[in-house]
Parts: C-alpha cells; sequence; structure tokens
C-alpha cells in the first residue's frame, strides 16, 4: 500500500470534499437540492478550516 | 408533534428493506443500486472507498474493542462498530492482515479518522437506502 503524506489543510480538504458528497447524496430530495446542499456543506467545512486555523493561529500569539 | 408523526407511520415490512441495507453495509452504496439509484450508489462508493483507501494510505490505526474506564471503552468500541460499519473494505482489510499499530503524527491521526468516518458515512447512506426502500424517499 502506497503511503500518502499529507498536511492538514490538505486532509482536511480530502475530508470535506468526501463528507460533502455523501451528504449531499443523502440529504436532499431533488438532483439540484443535492448539489446545493453538497456544494453548501463543502464551503462551510472550508470556511470552518480556514476560521478555525486563523483563531488558533492568532490565539496561540 | 413529531412522536404522533412518527406513531402514523407504520413500520415496513422487513422483507422490503433489509436487502438494500444488507448489500449497503455490505457495499457502499450497493443499497442504491440495489433499489434502481445508480448515479447516487456510485457517488457513495466512490466517496466511502476513496475515505477508506486515503485512511489506509496515512497508516491510519483500526480500533479494537476494549474495557476500561468509561471512556476508553466508549472511544475503542465505538470506533471499532465505525471501523466495521465500512462492509467490504473493513473485511478486506482485516483479510489481508492491515495491522497498523496507532502512532503519533498527524497524519496517521487523520488516516485513524478518515477509516472511521468512512464507516459513518456508509451509515448515512444504509438510512437513506432504507428511507427509499421503505418509500418514505424518493
Amino acid at each position: 500500500m502506497p503511503k500518502m503524506n499529507l498536511s492538514h489543510f490538505e486532509a482536511a480538504f480530502l475530508f470535506a470534499l468526501f463528507t460533502s458528497v455523501v451528504l449531499g447524496v443523502v440529504t436532499k430530495k431533488t438532483d439540484r437540492d443535492r448539489l446545493h446542499y453538497g456544494v453548501y456543506t463543502f464551503v462551510c467545512f472550508l470556511v470552518a478550516l480556514f476560521g478555525i486555523g486563523w483563531a488558533m493561529y492568532l490565539g496561540h500569539g | 408533534m413529531a412522536k404522533e408523526k412518527e406513531q402514523k407511520e407504520p413500520m415496513p415490512p422487513i422483507g422490503a428493506w433489509a436487502p438494500a441495507v444488507a448489500v449497503g453495509w455490505l457495499v457502499p452504496g450497493g443499497g442504491h443500486f440495489l433499489l434502481k439509484k445508480p448515479g447516487r450508489g456510485a457517488l457513495l462508493f466512490a466517496s466511502v472507498a476513496s475515505m477508506f483507501v486515503c485512511g489506509l494510505m496515512m497508516q491510519g490505526a483500526m480500533f479494537q474493542p476494549q474495557n476500561g474506564d468509561l471512556l476508553t471503552t466508549l472511544i475503542n468500541t465505538g470506533g471499532f462498530i465505525g471501523d466495521m460499519c465500512s462492509g467490504i473494505f473493513f473485511l478486506l482489510s482485516q483479510w489481508f492482515g492491515y495491522n497498523q499499530p496507532d502512532m503519533a503524527g498527524h497524519v496517521h491521526d487523520y488516516g485513524t479518522k478518515f477509516l472511521v468516518t468512512a464507516g459513518l458515512l456508509n451509515v448515512l447512506a444504509m438510512v437513506d437506502a432504507y428511507e427509499i426502500a421503505a418509500g418514505r424517499k424518493d
């Protein structure tokens, strides 16, 4: 099995991508709503990723 | 109000949904294929498989059920159940002897979380397959 060495950002990005796809597929009832919800959750993940990242950076001093 | 609504909906017969849920556990997205929803099934399969394979490539650890204090039992047993929910991917990794010890490092840690999350995403897929099979969702 090849090894994968990712940064925090890359790992969190992949996590957000796969999770958003599944949440989009299982949550809504029409394809249009599924796409919107998947994109929405992905953007939310990224906003949280950058927000919490900056908060930790600034909080750390 | 929600309880009243739940009580009004009768439980569908087990034969209507059990095959879809069982196939959905074994092969992520398989329940959707069985229910003639191949597009959604393919997306679910791709997402769960990618998440699991990334977890393996990051050398994440598989949880083993452990007894001890409440938190230890909860984390390890819950983690083991989460790993197991990946179906065929979990079984294959066990059969091929994947046995990565829990190591320090953010990549291993992400890998462990990826492996558990793949199983939890498959639980969502199984619930979706149940709702479709039971006629509660298109």
